[in-house]
């Protein structure tokens, strides 16, 4: 398939899979990431795709059979959600101490308990910590296009980590959009065939990998490991500089104009921004349409890139801005909501700091409506609330 | 070359930080002989990952790689299926793995990968408990074994359930090739190990190798009582090809030599014989080992 | 093939490797492992038959086949355990206390 479509954004994903051509995927199934990998199962039998698809007996299994494959020197894929994600989670930092460049899709759905198959953000933002490249889409044409850019980035030699996409799971997943399907060609052309460039397993060069670190290296390591996280920030850049070269925008709305960290939505002259992460953007940015319609200064800051933290991309989009409302799909019980607490560090330094306030939105997959948006508007306009504020 | 039948070859280097005396260190020796140089290790945590590779160093001279405890399975899985993607499937795919990460924390992971039929070799080096962490029981602990979470005392006898049949279970997974082998029988793991990983699919081989730490027994003596083990029939030597059980030894209850022979050697099974002799277990211990070597004899015998 | 000369790096001036990834040459014997031994394996040549017991059963695999088919400990990583004493058929291997 190939043009323009419109199709699931879980389907989205199972085509841009499909046309980065890994050598093995390893998933387990779980709501709401089942219809990515049911797709991609078709696909390998119809022949579409020449890949080992291992159908493991648990999501644990399914992140290590993928650092199975990946330290033997193929391109390697999983998609998870929820509890998988926290079943995943000690082998999320073997991956990453490794330095393995597996490419992971996350189907963003609620923690347990109580069980809850629906959307928020409290899986991935609990696997930040992990090491990966984190990032978020607000459509499905993002989510095909970051699972495409997400490959370049992880396998780049200066970066070698593993990456997530996020996508909203029924919001996003299950959602019927148009999207734009690459040529099998342009995609090619943009992303190579993958070379190990630092780790294989192959008996004509024995290598040994997942050592023991004592006190006397561990720390070193580790030091490289965040390093090569942080640098990423540039060489996320650059790709996103070339992709968004390459292949300009073919459906109106789908994707910004050309991808970056952030994407600014009427930040120019804002006084009031929201600040937010995957599908609830859009109706932020209806909402922000109809307030600047009645003359509000109001804008909205969408993070894509959550890891490596875009610090100088929010601080330059920021800038300005009198009043920040973070509005967040997860919570550190006992804290604050994690991206409140970041952007407000970073400001720390400034100059001239905004009014920065949380507000916990859509947990266990609560619909985020205009009102609500309307509702945390007037809140931060007008000065009334604590600072942290769930909007039921 | 060969020495009784052993490739001179070795790929697991001497500098290696294993208790002096270890018998996992020598079933890694025999194993990798049996494996050869188109061989790629996977391994799980524990003692032999931690005494062979500390960074920047290495005790291997083959492909080798560890990720977690308890997935070793579901690695050597990726690593099968990346070599057929690669289309170099005459790569032998090994694990090498503790009993802690193979009967207990790994279990579901290689059930799984047994379920779906990776052509790899799955060799657990059973020292009978959690050695690395400090001799805690594990599931292939044996019956009465004084650990440190199942001391012995006024109140315990240590151990108080049986050795998990793994073996068995493996084999209900429509495994072609699972073994029992012991390092006190050098020459026939050796063979087995080597059967197992020429057998196409996923095989089995659990190697008992004695642990002088854990078993509290004299470091000379770790190839005497892998010996005595078999002997006494507390672990006997079978293979379940396709299906059918072969006995290699003992051969019938009659050769069985008395289980305490065996258990008087290790300081794991002291509080059966002092302060004074615990009678009821040493004989429940002895009609047990007999009971169960009598079941595989009829298996044999049945042609099962 | 892997560039190993590429996946090196220096951080705190200690040369480490991207993930940690090393060549498998066997590089723990640096550390000569001998040290560890209180009893030291003394083979009686005119008594050792060269049958390799002993070599088949070291958990170090540092014992040796000399040209005349005989065998031999590599002192420097023999950890003194006495496996060879015990095993070998002829006892031909005796464990003598070392002095230090």
């Amino acid at each position: 398939m190939e043009g323009k479509t419109i199709m699931e954004a879980s389907h989205a994903v199972s085509e841009a899979v499909k046309s980065v051509k890994p050598g093995v995927v390893a998933a387990y199934p779980i709501t709401p990431q089942t219809h990515i990998v049911e797709r991609i199962s078709e696909f390998i039998a119809n022949g579409e795709m020449d890949c080992e698809y291992i159908r493991v007996e648990s999501e644990f299994g399914a992140i290590s059979a993928c650092l199975g494959a990946s330290a033997t020197g193929v391109r390697t894929y999983t998609s998870t959600a929820a509890q998988g994600l926290a079943l995943m989670h000690e082998v999320l930092f073997i991956a990453s101490g490794m330095r393995l460049p597996i490419g992971m899709t996350v189907a963003n759905r609620a923690l347990s308990a109580p069980i809850n198959i629906w959307n928020d953000h409290q899986d991935s933002i609990s696997a930040r910590d992990c090491g990966w490249i984190q990032f978020y889409a607000e459509t499905a044409q993002e989510c095909y296009d970051l699972t495409i850019m997400q490959f370049r980035i992880s396998e780049d030699k200066r970066v070698l980590l593993p990456s997530m996409v996020c996508l909203d799971g029924f919001t996003l997943t299950h959602l019927y959009e148009p999207v734009y399907i690459l040529p099998q060609r342009k995609v090619d052309e943009f992303l190579p065939e993958y070379k190990p460039y630092h780790s294989i397993l192959d008996p004509e060069q024995p290598l040994t990998l997942g050592p023991i670190g004592f006190p006397s290296h561990y720390m070193e390591l580790r030091y490289s490991q965040v390093k090569a996280l942080d640098d990423s920030i540039n060489i996320i850049k650059e790709v996103f500089d070339e992709f968004s070269d390459s292949f300009p925008p073919e459906i109106e709305n789908s994707r910004p104009e050309r991808y970056y960290h952030v994407e600014d939505y009427k930040l120019d002259d804002a006084e009031i921004a929201f600040v937010a992460m995957g599908s609830v953007c859009g109706t932020i940015k209806v909402m922000v349409d109809r307030l600047r319609k009645k003359g509000e200064r109001v804008g909205l800051l969408k993070l894509i890139t959550y890891r490596p933290f875009p610090k100088n991309a929010i601080i330059d989009s920021l800038r300005g801005v009198k009043k920040v409302a973070v509005l967040e799909k997860a919570i550190s019980p006992g804290g604050n909501g994690p991206v409140f607490d970041e952007i407000r560090s970073l400001f720390y330094d400034e100059m001239e700091r905004p009014e920065i306030r949380d507000f916990i939105i859509g947990l266990g997959g609560r619909d985020v409506t205009f009102m609500h948006i309307k509702k945390i508007y007037d809140m931060v306009k007008n000065d009334k609330g604590e600072g942290l504020e769930w909007i039921f | 070359m060969a020495i009784l039948g052993l490739p001179e070859e070795e790929y697991f280097s001497y500098g290696h930080r294993a208790c002096a005396g270890c018998g996992a260190a020598l079933a890694v020796r025999l194993i990798t002989k049996a494996a050869g140089r188109n061989s790629i290790i996977v391994e799980p945590t524990g003692c032999i990952e931690v005494v062979s590779t500390p960074y920047p160093e290495t005790a291997w001279k083959l492909p080798w790689v560890h990720g977690a405890f308890e997935n070793a399975a579901s690695i050597a899985s990726g690593v099968t299926s990346a070599l057929k993607h690669l289309g170099k499937e005459d790569v032998n795919v090994i694990v090498i793995a503790g009993d802690g990460a193979t009967y207990d924390i790994g279990f579901g992971h290689l059930s799984g990968a047994f379920e779906r039929g990776h052509n790899f070799t799955y060799i657990c080096y059973d020292n009978e408990a959690y050695m690395n962490t400090g001799i805690q029981r594990s599931g292939a602990t044996p019956y009465a074994a004084s650990t440190t979470t199942t001391p012995s005392g006024k109140e315990s006898i240590g151990k108080q359930e049986w050795k998990k049949d793994l073996v068995h279970i493996l084999a209900a997974h429509g495994s072609r090739y699972v073994a029992t082998a012991s390092i006190g029988y050098q020459i026939d793991a050796y063979k087995k190990i080597k059967r197992a990983i020429e057998t196409k699919g996923p095989t089995f081989v659990n190697l008992l190798a004695t642990c002088p730490t854990g078993w509290r027994t004299d470091i000379s003596k770790s190839i005497e009582i892998a010996k005595l083990a078999v002997d006494t029939g507390v672990f006997p030597l079978y293979e379940i090809v396709d299906g059918r059980h072969i006995v290699n030894r003992p051969k019938s209850i009659e050769e069985l030599k008395p289980v305490e022979e065996y258990l008087r050697m290790q300081g794991r099974y002291r509080h059966l014989f002092r302060p004074e002799r615990n009678e009821e277990a040493i004989n429940f211990i002895q009609q047990r080992v007999k009971e169960n070597l009598r079941s595989l004899l009829e298996h044999v015998e049945k042609g099962l | 093939m892997i560039n190993f000369e590429n996946i090196k790096l220096k951080v705190n001036d200690k040369e480490i490797t991207i993930g940690a990834v090393l060549e498998s040459n066997g590089s723990v014997s640096n550390l000569k492992t001998g040290a560890w031994r209180s009893k030291r394996p003394v083979t009686n040549l005119e008594k050792c038959t060269g049958c390799g017991v002993c070599w088949s059963l070291c958990p170090e695999g540092c014992i040796v086949k000399r040209d005349n088919g005989k065998f031999e400990t590599n002192l420097d990583y023999c950890k003194g355990c006495g496996i060879c004493a015990n095993e070998c058929p002829t006892n031909a291997i005796e464990m003598l206390m070392e002095e230090k």
